[in-house]
């Protein structure tokens, strides 16, 4: 198993994704997003989390133009598997690879905590080892998360069951900390070979550390 | 010649930022405010010439990069 991870000026997460995907036995590569191709051989393709660009403009917004893009674009359209966490998701919306957008988080405040998921669907490569209405406990670390999307869109996702996770506590109660439409944490894209989440399973490796439900994530993320 | 563009929230996308402002003025006793609505304003110095050319240009510089339509709108105006 191969995972590519990509590196924006001003990701800060490609590390820490390394080393979870590592100690699952995984080779890793990191990609400089001056690259123009994306290896052939790329089991997983990562956007992994930080401030690419420093945020500025919008978060996501100006990576987007990163020669690499395009290539990710042609990965995606050959059914590469994509995984976008956090900045990574940010990335995927303003590339018009995923729906909808990452709005300020409605409190306003940067929110840096564990907080417990529900798997809402599992029919996709990536929570197919988990299942429907499984917690999770994962930390999450963003100002932009408030995901928006508008009504006709929201209920095109739950048709095609895109929607992968949503906040809750750890009864499995909705509880949503950033104001998210529908509480939603990750959504995958229609193909479903493209999932985007504000969490940061990377960060959920070590019981020592608060959590290990990372690793049947992104174990789940390696299977297929 | 310049372009102003104002971006700010759809109507129906709730502005955070504006609420907290208006929250604020309340709080120091600045009555008669309705609502607040925070966005951006992007100046731009160009080339060109013609207002009408200028404005297409700028146009789809807000569709491609500037703003972000699923979330925002945008105004352009053009000032010679």
């Amino acid at each position: 198993m191969k995972v590519t991870i990509l590196q924006f000026p001003g990701t800060n997460c490609e590390y820490d994704t390394a080393h979870a995907f590592e100690s699952l036995g995984t080779t890793i590569e990191l990609l400089w997003h001056k690259a123009k191709n994306i290896s052939q051989d790329t089991d997983l393709l990562v956007i992994a989390g930080g401030f690419s660009y420093g945020d500025y403009l919008r978060s996501g917004a100006i990576a987007r133009f990163s020669p690499v893009m395009k290539a990710v674009g042609d990965y995606a359209k050959k059914g590469g598997k994509i995984l976008g966490i956090c900045n990574g998701f940010q990335v995927l919306t303003e590339a018009g690879l995923l729906p909808g957008a990452l709005k300020r988080n409605e409190n306003l405040h940067f929110i840096s905590k564990h907080h417990h998921l529900k798997v809402i669907n599992n029919d996709n490569v990536f929570l197919e080892k988990l299942n429907k209405n499984d917690i999770v406990n994962i930390p999450i670390a963003h100002h932009d998360g408030n995901f928006y999307i508008d009504a006709n869109n929201l209920k095109e996702l739950e048709r095609n069951n895109q929607i992968l996770l949503k906040y809750c506590d750890k009864n499995g109660n909705i509880n949503n900390p950033n104001g998210s439409v529908d509480s939603i944490a990750g959504i995958c894209n229609k193909e479903k070979n493209i999932f985007g989440l504000m969490p940061h399973p990377e960060r959920a490796m070590e019981t020592l550390l608060g959590s290990d439900d990372g690793i049947k994530m992104l174990q789940g993320f390696l299977q297929a | 010649m310049k372009a102003i563009v104002n971006i700010s929230l759809k109507n129906g996308v709730l502005d955070s930022q504006g609420k907290a402002v208006h929250h604020a003025l309340g709080s120091l006793h600045f009555s008669g405010v309705d609502d607040v609505r925070v966005g951006k304003q992007i100046i731009l110095k160009l080339d060109e010439t013609d207002a009408t050319k200028a404005k297409e240009n700028v146009t789809n510089m807000c569709e491609e990069l500037l703003a972000n339509t699923v979330i925002e709108d945008y105004e352009i105006e053009i000032v010679s």
